[in-house]
């Protein structure tokens, strides 16, 4: 099996579809000639066609409307934000017609349609390149988002994005797009959406992350596992739909848990999942749930960030603080 | 080295009937007199739907709804126009269109009256058609990518996409011109200028000397038509479509019209124009010109225009019938739609709401 970045594995999950379903498109800025600024969409204007990975005007609320428009009349577009900072512009397409169109008409007009675009920090980029916002995503309901932790399942949950009846917002750790390679299968796999993934087995706490936070995580994991415990890690992948059964399962069996998130502390992604095992797993609770996240200020410029994102130390320290108490 | 001039526009004005219903002949479009005649109840029955509305809004009947009266001619001749495979994308005033592109009369009544159910049309009605967009300016783009795929199939299927005088002032209208444009995608713009955006003045709206020439920016051809001239509307759309066929991308047309009555029922008109501002308009409206051309021309009498009227108003008698007898539909609708599948925390949330409907019954 040949190990790609996620990059590659993006790339190749795009290709392949677009090889399978000729209604599959890529459009968005530099996505075609140029193969996008982080090089995603690399070599598919020359396998498939201007008309099919499609250099747009510079302006987000048209790339998604006009994807809207595509997805209605029966094509399958991928469009890229070039980062999710620049993304904002967009939210009224998303919110005023992307994920509403299903409910408005009752099915009769959908937006099968995926939304890509690369988040986070950690890559030394300019103001507005590295924040993580997948919660306010998380809010408009008809829309799913997808956040993969690595390239194998960045490729299946393309697929699966693709594939899929309803409009997807798909997040893409940048800071993870090349520090890592993975085997990937050539032939097609795909992984569910709405559904998260328990990546280590254990019964002692349970840790949840997603998407760049997911390898500082599993650092974490391995030092403390090292003093005798034995910890449960679940992958998310998916923000919303939330599979809350998973993690519910998983804390009534541990009775701790612990939410390592990128994003600011309030409002996020962690708080949401404290509220659902307050609702069910709350009288097996044996620690609060602890929530490692970054701070609620202004996303610090990269000569600072390093310590704003939850680093190892403090996910480690932590993980011993909540099975301790 | 001396200036030269790289560029020079104009924008041209279309009047084919005016407010006397004098037609000039030498524009008049070729059309056959049963088409003549049902672009004219098209709009008729557009009006008296409207009047019905507002009299049920009166009378707490229906919710807030947006008027469209003397704003019947640019949808209606657009629809009369369109062929049935090309794509209807509306903004919220284009009753008479809708109707003429087979959307029942109860559709709108149901929407006005919170019911999702209005926007769930026949198939053959829904398949070009796209519902009520309120968020003003965003169908603009969605035109462009439905012309986008359109273009793609190859077989003639064209966009006509309306928005107002206001949407114009919006980043969703010029980037939905400009991708239009940059894709030559076959969609025909159309902007009814009714002059007011709930309160504020066109010449508050934007310093352009007419909305036509915001085309201009996107190279596509402009034209303003009177927007109260069913056949000036007519002619421009039908060029702009034939266009858009040949391939030759988008156009645009401002069509400009009046707002005789309120922007929506919840709102007050004399908090910022005069009675006498409106009369003025009132004597330009579509439907008398209309009337007048069709009487000209030995196809319309008084004993007709009673007969139309009486057999419309009875169409929309047994529509609010058929409105009224309706039993409310089922509570639980949205949590169909949500998605194309259920997810097990939505459908708890689901069976949740149930329990709460049988407990309020049962309260």
């Amino acid at each position: 099996m040949p190990k790609l970045t996620m990059v590659q594995a993006i790339n190749l999950a795009l290709r392949q579809e677009m090889a399978r379903d000729e209604r599959v498109l890529v459009m968005g800025e530099d996505v075609g000639v140029d193969g996008g600024v982080f090089r995603v969409t690399d070599g598919l204007h020359e396998e498939f066609g201007e008309d099919r990975a499609l250099d747009t005007p510079l302006a987000e609320s048209g790339i998604l409307g006009a994807a809207i428009g595509m997805a209605i009349a029966g094509l399958r577009p991928v469009a890229e934000m070039q980062f999710s900072g620049f993304s904002y512009l967009m939210v009224g397409q998303w919110e005023g017609n992307a994920t509403r169109m299903r409910s408005r008409t009752q099915g009769q007009h959908t937006c099968p349609l995926v939304v890509r675009m690369p988040y986070g920090g950690g890559v030394r980029a300019l103001e507005h390149h590295s924040e993580s916002r997948e919660s306010m995503y998380a809010t408009f309901p008809g829309g799913k988002v997808v956040i993969p932790s690595g390239p194998r399942n960045a490729r299946a949950l393309m697929v699966a994005s693709i594939r899929d009846e309803d409009p997807v917002i798909f997040m893409e750790p940048k800071h993870s797009y090349r520090s890592f390679r993975e085997e990937v299968p050539e032939e097609p796999e795909v992984m569910p959406i709405g559904k998260a993934v328990v990546e280590r087995a254990g019964s002692d706490l349970t840790v949840v992350a997603w998407g760049a936070m997911m390898r500082p995580t599993l650092k974490a994991v391995d030092e403390v596992a090292a003093d005798g415990v034995s910890l449960e890690v679940i992958d998310l992948l998916t923000i919303s739909p939330l599979d809350s059964d998973t993690i519910c399962e998983s804390v009534k069996k541990t009775g701790r848990c612990v939410i390592v998130q990128e994003a600011p502390r309030s409002f996020g992604v962690a708080s949401e999942i404290i509220a659902r095992l307050n609702d069910d797993a709350l009288l097996y609770l044996e620690a609060p749930v602890k929530r490692l996240t970054g701070y609620d200020v202004v996303t610090p410029y990269f000569g600072r960030e390093k310590s704003y994102i939850p680093p190892v130390s403090r996910i480690v320290n932590g993980l011993r603080e909540t099975l301790a108490f | 080295m001396p200036r030269k001039t790289l560029a020079e526009f104009k924008i041209e004005y279309l009047q084919v009937l005016d407010e006397n219903g004098q037609v000039d002949r030498d524009l008049e479009p070729d059309l056959a007199d049963d088409q003549l005649l049902r672009l004219y109840r098209g709009m008729v029955r557009a009006r008296e739907l409207d009047q019905r509305m507002l009299k049920l809004q009166r009378q707490g009947r229906i919710g807030t709804f947006g008027p469209c009266t003397g704003q019947e001619a640019p949808s209606t001749a657009a629809a009369l126009a369109m062929g049935d495979d090309d794509w209807f994308v509306g903004a919220f005033r284009e009753l008479g269109g809708r109707l003429m592109r087979g959307e029942p009369l109860t559709g709108t009544l149901y929407f006005h009256n919170g019911w999702e159910e209005g926007n769930r049309l026949a198939p053959e009605v829904s398949r070009r058609m796209l519902p009520f967009t309120i968020i003003v300016a965003s169908q603009c783009l969605h035109a462009a990518g439905l012309g986008f795929a359109a273009k793609r199939r190859g077989q003639g299927e064209a966009v006509v996409c309306f928005m107002g005088d206001g949407a114009t002032s919006e980043g969703d209208f010029h980037e939905g011109l400009n991708f239009a444009g940059v894709w030559k995608a076959p969609v025909v713009f159309v902007s009814q200028n009714n002059q007011w955006a709930i309160s504020v003045p066109r010449e508050k709206q934007t310093s352009s000397r007419t909305i036509a020439q915001k085309g201009i920016a996107y190279d596509m051809p402009c034209l303003q038509v009177d927007g109260n001239d069913a056949l000036a509307c007519y002619v421009a759309v039908k060029e702009a479509l034939d266009r858009a066929r040949r391939g030759e991308g988008p156009s645009f047309i401002e069509a400009v019209t009046y707002r005789l009555l309120m922007h929506t029922t919840a709102d007050d008109p004399r908090k910022y124009r005069t009675e006498a501002q409106e009369q003025i308009w009132w004597q330009k409206e579509p439907l008398i010109r209309f009337q007048a051309y069709l009487t000209g021309k030995g196809l319309w009498d008084e004993a007709k225009e009673e007969a139309l009227r009486a057999e419309l108003r009875a169409e929309v008698d047994a529509a609010v019938q058929e409105f009224e007898a309706q039993a409310p539909w089922p509570a639980d609708l949205p949590f169909d739609h949500v998605f194309a599948e259920k997810h097990p925390s939505i459908e708890r949330q689901h069976q949740e709401f149930l329990a709460s409907l049988k407990e309020e019954a049962d309260a």
